[in-house]
C-alpha cells in the first residue's frame, strides 16, 4: 500500500520537474497567473473579464468583444515580430533594435503607395495593396539585410549594427512621404486591423495565426532551426560542419524584416494613417521582452518558438489587466517593469536550473519522510 | 581589421548622409541678409511639429531677407550644443523651441553676451525673462480650460469621461490634463478612465477598448490630441457605439491640435470638439525682428497665440481650409 | 587526520546527479609536499572529485578535514575553497588575456578601491621570479605563451597562500619543453610543502612527477597507491578494470592497397597553402591508408590538414580527387567530395554544445542533404541509435545535451557525425586527446578497421606511440613547413624524433 504511495508520489516529482524543466512552463505560468489574477479582480469588478460578447459595429457587422479579444487583437503584431526576434536572437546571439522604426519605414512604404502623391486615398484597390504591401516587404527586408550585413560580415554587435536604423529609421519614414501624413480613408483599408465583414474575430489574430503557421512550416520543411541554433550555439563548428553562418546569420535579419513589413501594414491600417514618431514606438523592448519571457537565451544559441510568442501574448495580456485595474497612469510603466523583471528573472534558465533541483530535494525529501513513516 | 575599418566608414558615410539631408547650407550669404539660427523638436514628431517647421522654413528665406540655419533634435543636450555653435557662427537671432524646459540659463547668457537676441517659439523655459528678447508661445493650460468650458457648456446629463493623455510630464499633457482634473473636482463629474496613451492612436484605441471590454459606462472622450481621439473612435465604432453629433449619439468626442483630417471629422459629425494648438508662430517673430532692426522696442514680451476651439455644430468648410494643419 | 602531515581529507563523499551516481563511498587524501595523481577514465568521477573539493558542487555526504581545521570544514563556494588555501588551474585558462600579468595575478584580491600600481607589479615579478617563470609583470597575459600563461595561473594561486593545488589537465596544450618548466615548478612547490592534486591523461607524465596515485572507477575508489608499487601496467588494468588488454596489441596492419601508383590516390595535393602562414606542402593519400603529420605542437600540422578541408582560406594549390583536379574553398566543397575532419579543439570547432546527440550526429549529413531537405525525426532518431551503438556512446538519451557528455564521449559523437556521411577520406586531427585509455584504444583500432575497409584516414596525434602504431606513413613538419616523410620501418619514435629534431635534408 504504501509502496504504491511513495512510488506514486515519486512520478508526480518527476512530472512537475520535467514541467518545469520545459520552456514553454514558464510563460504558460505567467499566462495562468495574469488570468488567475484577472478572476479575482471578476469579485471587484462590475463585468468579468472573461465575457465575450457579441456586438454589431457601427457599419453593422458582427463583431466579437472582450479582454481575451482585446488580448489575441492587440498581441498580433508583437507575436508576429517575436518570431523574427526569435531566430535573430538565435543566430546571432544579440537583439536588433531598429524595428519599432523600420515599421515606420514599411508603414510609410504603404501609404506612399496607397495614397500617391495627394496624401489621401479614399479607396483602396487590391491590387494597389498588394503592390504597398510587396514593396514593403521588399523595403523591410532590405533593411534586415542591411543589418544582418553589418552584423555578419563585419561582426559589428547587433545592438550597435541596428543603432543605425533605429537613429535613422523615423527620418527615413518621413522622407518617404515627403514629411507629409498620408492618411487614408477608405472602409477596406482598415479590415487588416478591424474586421473583415461578416467575420466576427479580429483580422489581426488571423494575420498572426498565419505567420505563426508559416514559420511553423518553414521550420518543419527547411533546416533553418538546426542551422540558426547550430550557428548560435557554435559558429566555429557550424562553419566546418559546412553551414555558412554569414548567410544563416543575415538570413535572420531577412526574416526579421518581413515580420516587419507584415507589423507595418497592420499598424497603418490600425491609425488609418501614420505620424512617424509614435508609430510602434518602443516595440522594439517588448519583442525582446517576448523573447526573454519565452525563456529563450538573450546570448543565442537554442531556442523555443512558441514560448516567444506565447512571451508576446503574456506581455499584452500584462498591459490589458494593468488597463482593467486603472493603474495611475504615472506608475504604468513601474508596474510593467516589476512584472517583468520578476518574469525575465524567473524564466532566467539559471534560475529553472536551481528551481529544479530544488524540487528534486524537496521530492527526495518527502519520499524519505515516508520512506520513515 | 580592413573590414572593421571599412565598416566604420560605411557607418560614418551613413551618418553624414542623414544629416547632410537636413541641413542645406546657404551658398553664398549676403551681408544684408539677416542670420537667424533655428532650433527646433524634429519635425517628424507630429502633425503639429511639421506644419510648425514648415511655416519657419517658408517665412525664413532669402526672398524675406533672412539667412536661416535649422537644428533639429528632441534632446535638450544635442539643443543646447547646437545653440552653442550657432553662438559661435555669430547669427543675428536664436530662435528656440526648447525640448525641455530647465537647463537653458548659461547658454543663453552666452548668447546675450555675444549680442545675439533670443525669441522662444511655441515652448517657454525656465530662465531669467531678461535673457530673452521675446517669446512666441502656445498657453496649454488655457487650450485646456477653452475645451473644458466648451464641454461646460455642452449641459449633459451627467459627465462620464475617459481621459487619454499624452506622454507624462510633457508641457501639452500637463496644460491639457490640469484644465480637465480642475474641472472633474469643482463640477462633480466622472473619470472612468485616466491614462496615458503616450499620443499614439494604437494605444488609446487599447485603453478604450479595455473600457467597453469591462462594460463601464462613459459618454465622453477627451483625448489630448488628434491621433489619440482616432484611436478611441475606432474602438468605439468595433464596439457600435455611436459618437459626434448624430441625433441620439451616444459619445462625445474631444481632440486637440486641428489637424486637417481631424476638422474634417467635425464637418461630418463623428466628433465634437477639436482644440487648436497654433503651430503658425513664424508671422509673429518676423514682425518681432523687424522692430527690432527698426530699433523700435517691443511691446509685450510675451505673446500668446491666439488658439480657437472649434465645435462640429459650427465649423465650416473655411475653417477646415484655414485652421486645419 | 591520519597524521600530521596529511594536509587534506575526504572521507566518505557521496554525490549524484539525476540518473548518474557520480561518486560512492569515496575517500581520498593528500600530505604536504606531496603529488598525488589522481586517475581514472573519462566518468570515473575525477572532476565530480575536484568539484566537490572546490566548491563548485555541493556533497550529497561525506566530511572533507582540513590541516588546521578541528572539525569538518564546509566548503560551498570557489571562494570558500580559495579562503582555505585551495586552489585550481584548468586546462582552459581562465584568466584575463588583454590584463597584464601581474593584474591578472591580483584580480580580485586588492583590499578596496586603490591598487598600488607600483608595489603590486613588484610583488608579482618578486614571486615569478622566486618561482623562475618567465614572465615580467608588466606584460599583457596574452603575449605569453600557454605554458606560461598556466604557470602565471598556478602562481597566482601560490600567492594566494594555497595548501593544496589542483591542477587539471595543465600539460594538455603544452610541448614537451614546455611540461618540463611545469613539472620543474611543481617540484619547487612541492619542496615549499604544498600538496598538489595533478589530473592528467598522460602516464608518462604520472611516472615523472608523481608520489602517489589514487584510481577512481565508476565513481568509486579503486585504490590508493604509492608510485614504485604500481607498475604502468597494473595502473591501466585497474584504470580499465579489467586485466591488462596490452594496446601494442593493435599492430601496424599491411597496406591493404600497396604500390606507388598515383591512380590509386584518394587524394592529392600540390603547393597547397593557406592564409595561416603555412608553406605551400605537396600531399597525397591512398586508398585503405592510414598515414599522419605529425611534429611539435605549433608546427603547422593542424593547419595542414584545415588546408585540405578547406578550413582555413586557401591561398595557392591544386587539389585532386581520384585523379580529377577539385577546388576546394569551403568546407562545404571538401565535404561534397567526401572528405571528413574531426577538428583538433573539439570543443570550440566540434561540437554544438548545447544541441543534442542526435542534432550532432546528423548535422553533416544534414547539411550534405541540404537545407530544404530536413530528415524527418524518426529518420534522425534512426540515424542517432545506430551510432550511439555502433561507437558505444555513453549517453543517457539522444536528447541530451552533447555538453553534458564526457569528453571521449563527445569525440565519438564527432566522429559518428562524421562516420555518418560515409567519407572516403577521413582526416582526424588528435582525436584522443583528453579522452581515456579505453575510448583511445577503440578509436584507434576503429581507425584500422576502417581503413581496412578502404576508406583513407589521415591521424594525427602529439602521442607519437600512437602514432606509431596507427599510422603507415608520417608526414613530418617543422616550423610550418614538411620536413620529412617516414614509411615502412622509419615508421618509429626514434625516427620521428630525429626527424623533427633538425637534420634539414635541403
Amino acid at each position: 500500500m504504501t509502496d504504491v504511495k511513495v512510488k506514486k508520489e515519486f512520478s508526480i516529482g518527476a512530472f512537475m520537474g520535467s514541467i518545469l524543466r520545459h520552456q514553454i512552463f514558464i510563460p504558460a505560468a505567467a499566462l495562468v497567473i495574469l488570468l488567475l489574477i484577472n478572476l479575482v479582480g471578476d469579485f471587484f469588478k462590475d463585468s468579468s473579464f472573461f465575457t465575450i460578447s457579441l456586438l454589431h459595429n457601427s457599419a453593422g457587422n458582427p463583431v466579437l468583444s472582450g479582454n481575451l479579444i482585446s488580448v489575441l487583437d492587440f498581441g498580433s503584431e508583437l507575436a508576429i515580430l517575436a518570431i523574427g526576434m526569435t531566430l535573430v536572437t538565435a543566430a546571432t546571439g544579440g537583439q536588433d533594435i531598429s524595428v519599432g522604426a523600420t515599421i515606420a519605414i514599411a508603414g510609410s512604404v504603404v501609404l506612399r503607395i496607397v495614397c500617391g502623391a495627394d496624401g489621401v486615398a479614399y479607396s483602396v484597390s487590391p491590387g494597389t495593396l498588394i503592390l504597398a504591401f510587396g514593396a514593403a516587404c521588399v523595403v523591410a527586408m532590405i533593411c534586415g539585410a542591411f543589418n544582418g550585413v553589418l552584423v555578419a560580415i563585419f561582426r559589428i554587435q547587433p545592438m550597435i549594427a541596428t543603432l543605425i536604423l533605429f537613429t535613422a529609421g523615423r527620418s527615413i519614414a518621413s522622407w518617404i512621404n515627403g514629411g507629409a501624413l498620408p492618411r487614408v480613408n477608405a472602409e477596406s483599408f482598415t479590415y487588416f486591423a478591424g474586421f473583415i465583414p461578416g467575420i466576427p474575430i479580429p483580422t489581426p489574430f488571423f494575420v498572426a495565426v498565419g505567420c505563426i503557421i508559416i514559420i511553423a512550416i518553414v521550420l518543419k520543411v527547411t533546416n533553418l532551426g538546426l542551422y540558426t541554433q547550430a550557428v548560435g550555439i557554435n559558429e566555429s563548428s557550424s562553419k566546418l560542419n559546412g553551414i555558412n553562418p554569414v548567410s544563416i546569420k543575415i538570413l535572420s535579419f531577412v526574416i526579421l524584416g518581413l515580420c516587419v513589413a507584415v507589423c507595418g501594414l497592420l499598424k497603418v491600417s490600425r491609425a488609418s494613417g501614420i505620424t512617424y514618431s509614435v508609430i510602434a514606438k518602443d516595440i522594439e523592448m517588448d519583442a525582446i521582452l517576448a523573447v526573454a519571457l519565452g525563456g529563450n537565451a538573450l546570448s543565442g544559441g537554442k531556442f523555443n518558438m512558441t514560448a516567444s510568442i506565447m512571451g508576446a501574448y503574456v506581455i499584452q495580456m500584462l498591459t490589458t489587466t494593468l488597463y482593467r485595474f486603472e493603474v495611475e497612469p504615472d506608475a504604468l510603466p513601474a508596474y510593467k517593469a516589476i512584472v517583468v523583471i520578476v518574469l525575465v528573472v524567473i524564466s532566467a534558465p539559471t534560475v529553472r536550473e536551481k528551481a529544479k533541483s530544488l524540487w528534486t530535494k524537496m521530492t527526495k525529501g518527502q519520499k524519505k519522510v515516508k520512506e520513515v513513516a | 581589421m580592413k573590414k572593421r575599418i571599412f565598416a566604420l566608414a560605411l557607418v560614418a558615410s551613413m551618418i553624414l548622409a542623414v544629416t547632410a539631408c537636413g541641413k542645406k547650407e546657404p551658398a553664398d550669404a549676403g551681408s544684408d541678409l539677416i542670420k537667424v539660427g533655428i532650433i527646433n523638436n524634429d519635425p517628424n514628431e507630429s502633425g503639429y511639429r511639421t506644419a510648425n517647421d514648415k511655416s519657419m522654413k517658408e517665412q525664413f528665406t532669402k526672398a524675406n531677407g533672412y539667412e536661416a540655419t535649422f537644428k533639429y533634435s528632441l534632446k535638450n543636450d544635442e539643443q543646447i550644443a547646437y545653440a552653442q555653435k550657432m553662438i559661435q557662427d555669430e547669427v543675428d537671432y536664436l530662435l528656440l523651441s526648447a525640448a525641455d524646459t530647465s537647463g537653458w540659463d548659461s547658454v543663453l547668457k552666452d548668447a546675450k553676451d555675444a549680442g545675439i537676441k533670443v525669441i522662444l517659439f511655441d515652448r517657454t523655459v525656465d530662465a531669467s525673462e531678461d535673457l530673452y528678447v521675446a517669446s512666441v508661445v502656445s498657453d496649454m493650460a488655457k487650450e485646456g480650460k477653452t475645451a473644458v468650458d466648451w464641454l461646460k457648456g455642452q449641459k449633459l446629463s451627467e459627465y462620464k469621461i475617459i481621459h487619454l493623455q499624452g506622454v507624462m510630464g510633457s508641457a501639452a499633457q500637463i496644460g491639457r490634463s490640469g484644465a480637465l482634473n480642475d474641472a472633474v473636482t469643482s463640477e462633480g463629474w466622472t473619470m472612468v478612465q485616466q491614462q496615458t496613451a503616450e499620443w499614439s492612436s494604437d494605444k488609446a484605441q487599447e485603453i478604450v477598448q479595455a473600457v467597453i471590454d469591462a462594460g463601464t459606462d462613459f459618454n465622453v472622450i477627451y483625448a489630448e490630441n488628434d491621433d489619440m481621439a482616432k484611436g478611441a473612435v475606432a474602438a468605439l465604432d468595433k464596439a457600435g457605439i455611436t459618437h459626434g453629433t448624430a441625433e441620439g449619439a451616444k459619445v462625445v468626442v474631444m481632440g486637440f491640435d486641428c489637424n486637417k483630417w481631424a476638422l474634417e471629422e467635425l464637418l461630418a459629425g463623428n466628433w465634437n470638439y477639436d482644440g487648436q494648438c497654433n503651430p503658425f508662430q513664424a508671422g509673429d517673430i518676423h514682425k518681432i525682428i523687424q522692430k527690432l532692426e527698426k530699433g523700435e522696442t517691443i511691446a509685450e514680451k510675451t505673446i500668446i497665440l491666439d488658439e480657437k476651439g472649434f465645435d462640429a455644430a459650427t465649423i465650416t468648410q473655411a475653417d477646415v481650409d484655414k485652421y486645419g494643419i | 587526520m591520519k597524521d600530521d602531515r596529511t594536509i587534506l581529507e575526504m572521507k566518505n563523499i557521496h554525490k549524484s546527479f539525476p540518473g548518474v551516481r557520480a561518486l560512492q563511498a569515496v575517500d581520498f587524501s593528500l600530505c604536504e609536499g606531496e603529488i598525488h595523481a589522481l586517475m581514472g577514465e573519462n566518468g570515473a568521477g575525477k572532476s565530480t572529485l575536484i568539484k566537490v573539493l572546490t566548491g563548485v558542487y555541493e556533497k550529497d555526504e561525506g566530511q572533507i578535514f582540513l590541516k588546521g581545521h578541528e572539525k569538518a570544514v564546509v566548503i560551498r563556494s570557489p571562494q570558500d575553497a580559495q579562503k582555505l588555501g585551495i586552489s585550481t588551474v584548468y586546462q582552459e585558462i581562465t584568466l584575463c588575456p588583454n590584463l597584464s600579468v601581474a593584474e591578472n595575478m591580483y584580480i580580485g584580491r586588492t583590499k578596496g578601491a586603490t591598487v598600488g600600481w607600483s608595489k603590486m607589479n613588484k610583488d608579482a615579478d618578486k614571486i615569478l621570479e622566486s618561482l623562475d617563470i618567465p614572465a615580467k609583470a608588466t606584460q599583457q597575459l596574452a603575449s605569453c605563451s600557454i605554458a606560461v600563461q598556466q604557470m602565471v595561473a598556478i602562481a597566482r594561486a601560490v600567492d594566494m597562500d594555497c595548501k593544496v593545488l589542483i591542477l587539471d589537465e595543465p600539460t594538455s596544450s603544452l610541448d614537451e619543453q614546455e611540461v618540463q618548466k611545469l613539472f620543474k615548478l611543481m617540484r619547487d612547490l612541492k619542496s615549499r610543502g604544498v600538496g598538489i592534486i595533478f589530473v592528467t591523461h598522460f602516464l608518462d607524465q604520472v611516472y615523472e612527477v608523481c608520489d602517489k596515485i589514487t584510481v577512481l572507477r565508476d565513481g568509486q575508489l579503486v585504490g590508493e597507491f604509492e608510485i614504485k608499487d604500481l607498475p604502468r601496467v597494473q595502473l591501466v588494468a585497474k584504470m580499465l578494470g579489467k586485466e591488462f588488454d596490452d594496446t601494442s596489441e593493435i599492430k601496424n596492419t599491411e597496406l591493404v592497397y600497396g604500390g606507388d601508383d598515383a591512380s590509386q590516390c584518394v587524394f592529392e595535393a600540390k603547393d597547397l597553402a593557406s592564409n595561416v602562414g603555412i608553406k605551400p606542402f605537396d600531399f597525397y593519400i591512398k586508398k585503405g591508408e592510414v598515414n599522419g603529420f605529425t611534429g611539435l605542437l605549433g608546427s603547422g600540422r593542424s593547419e595542414s590538414v584545415r588546408a585540405i578541408f578547406g578550413a582555413d582560406k586557401v591561398i595557392s594549390g591544386t587539389v585532386k580527387k581520384n585523379g580529377k583536379n577539385i577546388k576546394i574553398s569551403k568546407p562545404l566543397d571538401a565535404m561534397k567530395n567526401g572528405i571528413a575532419y574531426l577538428p583538433e579543439d573539439r570543443k570550440r570547432d566540434g561540437i554544438i554544445g548545447d544541441l543534442s546527440v542526435r542534432d550532432n550526429i546528423i548535422l553533416a549529413l544534414q547539411v550534405l542533404k541540404g537545407f530544404f531537405r530536413p530528415f524527418s525525426k524518426a529518420q534522425a532518431n534512426k540515424f542517432a541509435d545506430e551510432y550511439i551503438k555502433l561507437l558505444d556512446i555513453k549517453t543517457a538519451s539522444k536528447d541530451t545535451p552533447i555538453k553534458s557528455l564526457s569528453g571521449g564521449n563527445q569525440q565519438k559523437v564527432i566522429l559518428a557525425r562524421w562516420l555518418l556521411t560515409h567519407p572516403e577520406y577521413l582526416i582526424l586531427d588528435e582525436p584522443t586527446r583528453g579522452i581515456d585509455i579505453g575510448t583511445k584504444t577503440e578509436i584507434q583500432k576503429l581507425v584500422l578497421k576502417l581503413a581496412s575497409e578502404g576508406m583513407a584516414v589521415t591521424f594525427i596525434s602529439s602521442e607519437t606511440d600512437e602514432m606509431v602504431r596507427t599510422c603507415s606513413r608520417l608526414v613530418v613538419m617543422r616550423d610550418r613547413k614538411v620536413v620529412g616523410e617516414l614509411s615502412g620501418e622509419d615508421v618509429n619514435q626514434n625516427m620521428i624524433m630525429s626527424t623533427i629534431a633538425g637534420g634539414d635534408k635541403e
